[in-house]
């Protein structure tokens, strides 16, 4: 009687220990609806809320949502504070030094303009973008004037306020702002940068790439990336 | 919380400000503004300690020691608060994981820093990986509180040595003509004279700590400042029951009368902590006093 106890507590504590370390820290902003916001109920929500927890889901890992600034992401992740970024970060080369990403789980999402009036000067002009974004990368190539924010929130502010003549970002995020400011809207020139959104991981961190890669991968096939995609208006589905 | 706000969108303008004001996110920013009060309750004391052992260090006559505090003060006051936050809290939590793995897990083979990656063994962690989001949100107050009183320790230290000086010697003098040891003489007459030297440096420290606590920020704590940030933000009615436009200004104009009301409340309790430490002082002001009694 007594060994049948203790060898069930120990298999309750190794069970214990196994699951203990497939806790997966998902650090995310917070402030980019629809890829991630805070809902009124103060928790995580949105496009990517939804797609981490069914990838978790899939790979069998328990996974807990972080909020974290954007400027501040990637070191963060580096130094250990949490494990994944999804935050509607774009696979770039210049990302790719530092961290590792896995495939991507959103085509390449044209990056839109958002302006007062339909007559400014892109070339020329002052475009506003969230700091360290491919948009804002994108603006410093061209002869525009950049300036940059640390949140998506003070881009469309500075735009209204007339500190800037546009705002340059993912069109997904600056639709519902668009359709519901009277004031602000949408140019049709679109620019293809990026591509495509991926989960940064640090980069030795191979197994745990692997299980989200495997996990986007059976998410691609049976279709429910693409629903998801289609629910939060992402874009084009796979 | 209400029962009424079910459909917010229907509901006349004070049903739906109180529905607005009691969503689980703004329960959030209320229970930030206790993060605050408890943050300023626990460092204020932890601060005036690390002065107070700054202090009495650089007033040392065994060399080293002097040097010790000496050096703390001249350091910490010279380096720009938001680099020391944003390069101490990292050192700091980066030194203690490190020391924890070379403790826990002598046989790991692969290197620490792996380019950029600082990796170390999974039972290293601080906290440990699957420790509940509480934890970790402790430890980094934990960490922010250490920040904030060493780097106000040392503006304190600097406060103190100075109130230190200014007791006048021949109170101290006589303590040793009454036959006081050194530590006698520090613990009897020296300390209980000083605080009213100390007072306006410190009440103005008190002034700074306050507002030096969006500072929080940066180190991980979602203080007032951010959510105010947050919540003040455009809400588009696609993501929220409660759409609103910029109402950044509202939220930073609440801020602002939260800190004038604080920073009105402190002067008052420190100017009534100054009459209190002047009694019996061989100040003017203590002069003063014994003037108006009689």
């Amino acid at each position: 009687m007594k060994s049948i106890l203790l060898t069930t507590a120990a298999m309750a504590m190794t069970a214990g220990m196994a699951m203990a370390q497939d806790v997966v820290r998902m650090g995310t902003e917070g402030a980019y609806p629809p890829y991630n916001f805070i809902n009124d109920a103060g928790e995580v929500d949105g496009f990517e809320r939804e797609l981490g927890d069914e990838l978790c889901a899939r790979a069998e890992l328990t996974c807990e949502w972080v909020t974290n600034e954007w400027d501040s992401i990637i070191p963060n992740l580096v130094s250990g504070n949490y494990d994944t970024i999804i935050a509607g970060m774009s696979i770039t080369d210049e990302r790719d030094e530092v961290i590792d990403f896995t495939q991507n789980y959103t085509l390449p999402d044209p990056s839109a303009y958002v302006a007062m009036s339909a007559d400014v000067d892109l070339e020329g002009g002052v475009l506003a973008a969230q700091a360290n974004t491919i948009q804002a990368a994108f603006i410093a190539e061209t002869g525009a004037t950049l300036v940059e924010f640390a949140t998506p929130e003070e881009t469309i502010a500075a735009v209204k306020n007339g500190e800037a003549d546009a705002v340059l970002a993912d069109k997904a995020f600056l639709t519902p702002i668009a359709d519901e400011d009277a004031d602000l809207m949408m140019l049709d020139k679109e620019e293809l940068i990026g591509g495509g959104i991926g989960l940064g991981l640090r980069e030795s961190d191979t197994e745990l790439k692997e299980k989200f890669d495997a996990a986007i991968t059976s998410m691609k096939e049976d279709g429910s990336l693409n629903a998801l995609i289609a629910k939060w208006e992402i874009g084009d589905g796979f | 919380m209400f029962s009424f706000c079910t459909d917010p969108s229907i509901l006349p303008d004070w049903q739906w400000m109180a529905c607005y004001l009691t969503t689980g996110k703004h329960m959030s920013i209320y229970w930030s503004v206790l993060t605050v009060f408890l943050l300023l309750a626990i460092t204020a004391p932890t601060a005036l300690a690390f002065g107070f052992a700054g202090a009495s260090a650089a007033r040392s006559r065994i060399a080293p020691v002097s040097w010790l505090g000496r050096g703390y003060i001249a350091i910490v006051r010279g380096v720009p608060d938001i680099a020391f936050f944003l390069f101490f809290v990292i050192a700091l939590d980066q030194a203690i994981e490190y020391l924890r793995h070379r403790a826990i897990c002598p046989d790991w083979t692969e290197p620490v820093r792996q380019g950029n990656d600082f990796v170390v063994c999974a039972a290293a962690k601080m906290p440990l990986g699957n420790a509940p989001q509480w934890i970790h949100e402790t430890y980094g107050f934990g960490l922010a509180v250490l920040t904030f009183a060493i780097v106000f320790g040392a503006f304190a230290a600097n406060v103190l040595f100075g109130a230190m000086r200014a007791v006048p010697k021949a109170q101290l003098e006589t303590a040793e003509a009454y036959g006081m040891t050194p530590r006698q003489t520090f613990w009897r007459v020296m300390v209980p004279q000083m605080w009213v030297y100390a007072l306006p440096g410190l009440s103005n420290l008190w002034m700074v700590l306050i507002k030096a606590t969006p500072l929080l920020f940066l180190l991980g704590v979602e203080d007032i400042v951010y959510w105010a940030r947050e919540l003040g933000g455009t809400k588009t009615s696609r993501f929220t029951e409660y759409p609103h436009g910029d109402w950044r200004m509202w939220y930073f104009l609440a801020l602002l009368v939260f800190y004038l009301m604080f920073t009105r409340v402190s002067e008052i309790v420190l100017d009534r902590l100054m009459v209190r430490l002047t009694r019996g002082q061989a100040t003017t002001g203590g002069e003063a006093q014994r003037k108006a009694a009689t």
